[in-house]
C-alpha cells in the first residue's frame, strides 16, 4: 500500500488531471529519498519539504524564498495537533476521520498560510466544533424518539 | 474498527472498513463503483433524503474522491448542504466543494450566495466556515462579491479573533488570485497595519502574511508597517521565552511570527529612522547572539526553530546589505553550519553562502569557507546538497580563485552526477572565460571539459570555444595545436571532432611546418574519425577539407578523392551529397586567388550577451536569484576588459533598491499632485565632476554611467578593430512606469566627422523596476579629442526629466595591445623621432605610487606592459595600435615614476602627429 494519498491540500487550482500527475511525482521523488539526505528536494521552480512519521510522510511544496526550517515544524505542530486530538494518533485515525484531519488543518493552517500557532487555540476550536456535532446528534436522536424510531 | 469522534456516521466507517478489507485493487474497484451506484440512485430518486444522510453520502463522495478516483456528481447535494442550518452538516458541504471543485463550475453563484449569507450570520463559527471556504478556493468572482465584507470583518472592532484571523487569509486569497478585483479602500489601510500590533499573537501572525502581500503591491502606501514591525520583532526577541505562554515553541518565542516579520522586512531597504534602523540592528545581533547560546533542548524542533529565524535573519541581513558586521557575523555563523552533521543545516548553509557571495562586504568572507565547500562537493551524500557546493563555488569564484575552482569542478564533474553534469559543464565555461588570464588555460579546460563530459556540452558551449578563438588571435596556433592533440586520442567525442575539425580548418596552417602535423597528417587523422561522425559533423568536416584545400594544395588530390567518393558524392544525405558536390567543383574550377578570396579565414564575431549565461538560467529559472551570479565579484575599478576579445557580457546594473529612499532634489517634487496637469522639468546637467567621474572609462569598458533616484544607466562597450559595440542599459529604479522615453547620442563639430554613432532605437516606456536595453555601434573614422554627447527624457509621473552627459568613448577604446621584444620597441621608437610624434610631460602624482596599481592602469587603458625593456624595472614600456576605418596609428610609451619627488613623466611618441598629445592629455592626471 505504499504510496497512497491520504490528505491533499492545494492552494493553487490545477485540474483533476495535473494534480493526479504532480501527486505522482512528488510521491516517487520522496520515496526514493535515503535517510541520510536533506528533509529539503527540488521540484520544478518549488522546493518540497518532507517528513516521515512512522509509515506516513508529510510534505509541503514551499515557494524559493519561504523558510524551509519553519516548514519541517509546521508539519511537526500538525502532527502534534493530530496527535493530541486523536490522543497517540495513527494512520486509521486519519483514514477513519479524514474530514476532522482537514477541519484541524483548516484552523491551524488557511491559504497556505499559518494562521494560528498555539496548539490550545487550535484545539478548543475543534472541540468546540465537536460540542456542536454532539448537540445536533442529540437534538436528532431525540427527534427520531420522539416518532417512536430511536 | 477504530472509534469515529463522535461518531457521526456509522454508515462512513463500515464503507470504509470495507474498502480496507478489499484484497485487491480489483474488488476495492468493485466496492467503490457498488457505493457510487448506491449513492447515485439515493441521490435521484429520494428527493426527501434528510440533511443527515446527504452529508454521510456526500462524505463518502469525498472519500472516495481521496482514494484517487473521479467524482462526477453529488455536487448539487453538497451545495445544497451549505444552506442546512445544521452546523456539521454545513461543514461537509464546505469541505466538499473545497477539496472537489474546482473553478469552473455552474454552482458558482449558488455557493456565492450561501457564502454570503453565512458572512453575514450572527454566529461566528457560521462566518468561519464561509471565510475558510473562500481562504480555499477564492477566486476573482468571489473577490468582486466579498470586496467589502471580508475587509470589513477584518477591522471591524465587533469581531472576534479567530473570525479576524481568517479573514486576514481569506483577503491574502483573493489579493493573490485577483488582485485587481480586490479593491481595498485606502482608508482601511492603516487599520490593517496595525493589525502587527495587536494583542492576540494570533491574530499579528496571520496578518503579517496578508500584509507581506499588499506591501509587494503598493510598498509606499503600506511603509508604516516598517516600524511597527520592528517594535514587534524587538519586543519577540528581547523577551524571554517564558512571556509568550502557548506561542512559545519549544523554548523559541513565537517563531513563525518571526519569521513572518522578518520576511516583511525585505521587501523595503532598511529604516531610514536611526532609531529605528538601530532597534533593527540589535535585533539581529540579538539573534545571532541566540544562536551561539547552548541549546535549551536537545530535540530538533528546539534547535530547528532557533534557526528557522536565525537564517530568516540572515535573509534580511543580506537583503540590506549594507551593515558589513552583521553580514561577516552572518558568514561565519553560516561557516559553522558547513560543518554540523544535520544534512539540512549544510544544506541551507551552502544556499544562503551563495547569496552571502554576491556582497561585496561578504564575499571575501565567504572565500574563506572554499576548501570546506569544496569537501563538500566530494564527500556530501545527498545530490542536492553537491549542487548547492557547486552553485556555491560558481558565486565565490573570482579572479583570485579562479584557477583553483575551475580545476576542482572539473574533477568533480567527471564523477558528477548526471542530473547536474550539463549545469555544472556550462558554470565552468562561463567561469574559466570569465575569468580567463591567459587564454591558453581557458583552451585548455575547455578541451578538457569536452573530453570529460562530452555528452553534456551543449552546443553553445562548444560554439563559444570556436567563437573565442576565432576573435583572439594570439591563441590560434595554440588552439591549433591543442585541437591536434586531442583528435589522436582514441576515442574522442564527437563534440571533440567539431571543435577541432572547425579550428583546423581555420588555423590548421598554423602548426603545418610542425613534422608532427603536417597537412596531411593532420588530413589523416580528421578522416580517421570522419566515419564514426553523424551527418551534421561530417558536413562541419567536409567544409575544413575545403579549407584545406585553399590552405594545403599539396593534399589537394587527396581531398578531391574524398568528396568524390561514393559515400559522400552519391550520399544519402542531401547535404552531405551537396556540400560534396560543389566543394569538388569549387576545387576544380578555381584557380589558387579566387579560392583565396572565398575561404578567407572567419572575421571576428561581434559581441552579443553570451549564450551561455542565457542557457545558464534558462536551466534554473528561479533557484539563482537575478543579479547574484552576474555580480559575485564586486567590480574592482583596475579588472576592466582589453576590449579586444569576447567577454561574457553581463548585464551591467542590477537595480538596487536600497538606494531609492535617499532622497535628493529630483525627487523632492514628486508630490506635486498629478491633477494640476503641468509638466515640471528637470535637468541634470554635466558638471566637472562628471566630466571627471566620466575619465574613470578609460581604464574600463562597463560601470555605471548615471545614476539618479529614477533611473540608472549601465554602459558595457567592446572593441573589435576600429568599432566599439555599445550596450546601454536603462534601468527604471521607481514603482512607476517611464514614457516618452528617448535618448539620443550625438557628436559635435569636428567630432561629427571622426565618428560614425550608429544607435539601434530604444523602448518607449520602462515599466516599474525594469530594464530597458539599447545596443548600438560607434566607428571610429580618424583619431579624435572630444566626447560624444548623450541626451536622455522621459516622463515620469508627468514630469519631463532630462540627463545630458558626456558619453565616455575616448581614443584609447580603440587601441589594441601590441606585444614586441625590446630590440623592435627600440627600432620603432627611434623611428618616431620627428618633434610632433613625440610627447613629454612631468606631473605630480595624485595617487599612492604603487607599481602594481601602474601597471593594471596601464593595462587596462587598452595598449600592453612590456617586461624587461627598460634597464630600470621600476619604469613601464608598451605600445598599442589605434585602430581608425582610414588608418592604424601605432604609439609607444615610457612611464617614469620618480618616488622620491613623487612624481611622473611620461613620455608618448605615435606615428600620426598630435596623437601623442592626446594621449598625454587623456593620463596625465591619472597617476
Amino acid at each position: 500500500r505504499q504510496g497512497k494519498l491520504r490528505l491533499q491540500k492545494w492552494y493553487t487550482s490545477q485540474t483533476d488531471k495535473s494534480k493526479k500527475k504532480i501527486t505522482r511525482e512528488i510521491i516517487a521523488a520522496v520515496l526514493s529519498r535515503k535517510p541520510k539526505m536533506s528533509s529539503f528536494l527540488e521540484w520544478k521552480d518549488l522546493k518540497v519539504v518532507y517528513k516521515r512519521y512512522a509509515s506516513l510522510y508529510f510534505c509541503c511544496a514551499i515557494e524559493q524564498d519561504d523558510n524551509e526550517l519553519l516548514t519541517l515544524e509546521t508539519i511537526h505542530r500538525y502532527v502534534e495537533l493530530l496527535d493530541k486530538y486523536f490522543g497517540s494518533v495513527c494512520e486509521l485515525d486519519i483514514i477513519f476521520n479524514f474530514e476532522k484531519a482537514y477541519f484541524i488543518f483548516d484552523e491551524f493552517i488557511l491559504g497556505g498560510e499559518v494562521q494560528e500557532t498555539s496548539k490550545k487555540s487550535v484545539l478548543k476550536a475543534v472541540n468546540d466544533q465537536d460540542v456542536i456535532q454532539e448537540e445536533e446528534l442529540e437534538e436528532k436522536r431525540s427527534v427520531l424518539e420522539d416518532l417512536g424510531l430511536a | 474498527m477504530p472509534t469515529m469522534r463522535g461518531d457521526a456516521m456509522r454508515g462512513l466507517a463500515v464503507f470504509i472498513s470495507d474498502i480496507r478489507n478489499c484484497k485487491s485493487r480489483e474488488a476495492e474497484l468493485r466496492r467503490i463503483n457498488k457505493e457510487l451506484t448506491n449513492i447515485r440512485q439515493r441521490f435521484r430518486a429520494d428527493k426527501t433524503l434528510d440533511g443527515y444522510q446527504k452529508k454521510k453520502y456526500v462524505c463518502k463522495l469525498l472519500f472516495i474522491f481521496l482514494l484517487g478516483h473521479d467524482i462526477d456528481f453529488g455536487y448539487m447535494e453538497a451545495v445544497n448542504l451549505l444552506s442546512s442550518n445544521k452546523y456539521t452538516e454545513k461543514q461537509i458541504g464546505y469541505l466538499f466543494i473545497s477539496v472537489i471543485m474546482n473553478s469552473s463550475t455552474e454552482m458558482k453563484q449558488l455557493i456565492i450566495q450561501n457564502i454570503r449569507n453565512d458572512l453575514q450570520s450572527r454566529n461566528p463559527i457560521f462566518i468561519n466556515l464561509a471565510l475558510q471556504c473562500v481562504a480555499n478556493i477564492g477566486d476573482r468572482e468571489m473577490a468582486v462579491a466579498f470586496t467589502n465584507d471580508i475587509p470589513r470583518l477584518l477591522i471591524s472592532g465587533d469581531t472576534i479573533d479567530a473570525v479576524k484571523q481568517s479573514a486576514a487569509l481569506c483577503l491574502l486569497r483573493l489579493h493573490r488570485t485577483s488582485p485587481d478585483s480586490l479593491q481595498l479602500n485606502t482608508e482601511w489601510t492603516a487599520r490593517i497595519i496595525h493589525l502587527l500590533n495587536d494583542q492576540h499573537l494570533g491574530v499579528a501572525t496571520a496578518a503579517v502574511s496578508l500584509i507581506d502581500a499588499l506591501v509587494k503591491r503598493n510598498p509606499d502606501e503600506y511603509k508604516g508597517c516598517v516600524n511597527l514591525a520592528v517594535s514587534r520583532l524587538s519586543r519577540i526577541v528581547t523577551s524571554s521565552y517564558t512571556d509568550f505562554q502557548d506561542y512559545t515553541y519549544y523554548f523559541v518565542p513565537a517563531p513563525w511570527l518571526c519569521v513572518k516579520l522578518l520576511r516583511l522586512l525585505q521587501n523595503y531597504p532598511p529604516p531610514d529612522d536611526p532609531s529605528i534602523r538601530s532597534r533593527l540592528n540589535e535585533c539581529l545581533d540579538t539573534i545571532l547572539n541566540k544562536a551561539q547560546e547552548p541549546l535549551k533542548s536537545k530535540k530538533v524542533q528546539h534547535s530547528n526553530a532557533r534557526n528557522a529565524v536565525l537564517f530568516e535573519a540572515i535573509n534580511l541581513i543580506i537583503h540590506m546589505d549594507c551593515e558589513s558586521s552583521l553580514l561577516v557575523r552572518a558568514c561565519n555563523q553560516l561557516g559553522q553550519f558547513l560543518q554540523n552533521r544535520e544534512t539540512n543545516l549544510r544544506y541551507l548553509a551552502l544556499e544562503s553562502m551563495c547569496l552571502l557571495a554576491a556582497s561585496e562586504f561578504s564575499h571575501e568572507a565567504v572565500k574563506k569557507h572554499q576548501d570546506t565547500v569544496i569537501n563538500a562537493l566530494k564527500s556530501e551524500r545527498d545530490v542536492s546538497v553537491r549542487q548547492r557546493a557547486v552553485d556555491l563555488l560558481y558565486a565565490m569564484c573570482d579572479r583570485s580563485n579562479a584557477q583553483d575552482l575551475v580545476q576542482e569542478m572539473l574533477t568533480y564533474l567527471e564523477t558528477a552526477d548526471y542530473t547536474i553534469r550539463e549545469e555544472m559543464v556550462l558554470k565552468i565555461a562561463i567561469l574559466s572565460e570569465k575569468y580567463a588570464v591567459d587564454y591558453k588555460w581557458y583552451l585548455d579546460v575547455m578541451l578538457k571539459l569536452i573530453r570529460i563530459a562530452g555528452d553534456f556540452v551543449s552546443e553553445e558551449v562548444w560554439y563559444r570555444v570556436i567563437q573565442v578563438v576565432v576573435n583572439r588571435t594570439d591563441v590560434q596556433s595554440y588552439a591549433a595545436k591543442i585541437a591536434f592533440e586531442a583528435l589522436q586520442a582514441p576515442a574522442c567525442h564527437e563534440n571533440m571532432v567539431k571543435v577541432a575539425g572547425y579550428i583546423l580548418g581555420e588555423y590548421g596552417n598554423l602548426i603545418a611546418l610542425d613534422p608532427r602535423s603536417t597537412p596531411i597528417i593532420q588530413f589523416d587523422l580528421l578522416h580517421s574519425k570522419y566515419h564514426l561522425c553523424s551527418p551534421t559533423t561530417r558536413c562541419l568536416i567536409l567544409s575544413t577539407y575545403m579549407k584545406f584545400v585553399n590552405l594545403f594544395p599539396e593534399i589537394k588530390h587527396h581531398i578531391q578523392d574524398i568528396l568524390r567518393h561514393d559515400s559522400n558524392h552519391r550520399s544519402s544525405d542531401v547535404e552531405i551529397q551537396q556540400r560534396a558536390t560543389e566543394y569538388l567543383k569549387l576545387s576544380e574550377v578555381c584557380n589558387p586567388t579566387v579560392l583565396a578570396t572565398i575561404l578567407e579565414i572567419m572575421p571576428p564575431y561581434p559581441e552579443k550577451q553570451s549564450p551561455l549565461l542565457v542557457r545558464l538560467k534558462q536551466k534554473k529559472p528561479l533557484t539563482e536569484p537575478e543579479g547574484v551570479t552576474e555580480s559575485q565579484s564586486p567590480p574592482p575599478p583596475t579588472t576592466g576588459h582589453n576590449g579586444d576579445g569576447p567577454k561574457l557580457t553581463e548585464t551591467a546594473l542590477h537595480l538596487n533598491q536600497q538606494h531609492q529612499q535617499q532622497q535628493n532634489g529630483l525627487l523632492l517634487s514628486l508630490d506635486t499632485p498629478e491633477s494640476n496637469g503641468y509638466y515640471e522639468e528637470s535637468t541634470s546637467k554635466p558638471s566637472s565632476s562628471t566630466l571627471q567621474s566620466a575619465k574613470k572609462f578609460l581604464f574600463k569598458n562597463s560601470d555605471i554611467l548615471f545614476e539618479n533616484d529614477l533611473i540608472q544607466i549601465g554602459i558595457k562597450g567592446e572593441t573589435i578593430k576600429s568599432t566599439i559595440h555599445i550596450e546601454l542599459y536603462y534601468g527604471n529604479k521607481t514603482t512607476l512606469q517611464l514614457t516618452n522615453f528617448s535618448t539620443n547620442i550625438f557628436a559635435l563639430g569636428e567630432l561629427e566627422s571622426e565618428l560614425r554613432i550608429n544607435m539601434e532605437p530604444v523602448k518607449s516606456t520602462i515599466d516599474p523596476r525594469a530594464q530597458s536595453k539599447q545596443t548600438g555601434t560607434i566607428d571610429c573614422l580618424a583619431d579624435f579629442r572630444d566626447l560624444p554627447m548623450m541626451n536622455i527624457s522621459f516622463l515620469y509621473n508627468n514630469m519631463l526629466q532630462k540627463i545630458d552627459c558626456p558619453f565616455p568613448i575616448y581614443i584609447n577604446k580603440f587601441i589594441e595591445k601590441a606585444e614586441m621584444d625590446s630590440n623592435n620597441f627600440f627600432l620603432r621608437w627611434r623611428n618616431l623621432e620627428k618633434p610632433s610624434q613625440e610627447c613629454q610631460k612631468i606631473f605630480p602624482a595624485k595617487f599612492p605610487m604603487i607599481h602594481e596599481d601602474c601597471r593594471q592602469k596601464l593595462d587596462d587603458f587598452g595598449w600592453s606592459c612590456l617586461m624587461g625593456i627598460d634597464v630600470n624595472a621600476e619604469n613601464f614600456c608598451g605600445a598599442g595600435i589605434i585602430h581608425t576605418t582610414s588608418q592604424a596609428i601605432g604609439c609607444l610609451y615610457r612611464l617614469e615614476p620618480n618616488k622620491q619627488a613623487n612624481m611622473y613623466r611620461l613620455t608618448i611618441r605615435a606615428s600620426k602627429d598630435g596623437v601623442a598629445n592626446r594621449l598625454v592629455e587623456l593620463l596625465d592626471d591619472q597617476f
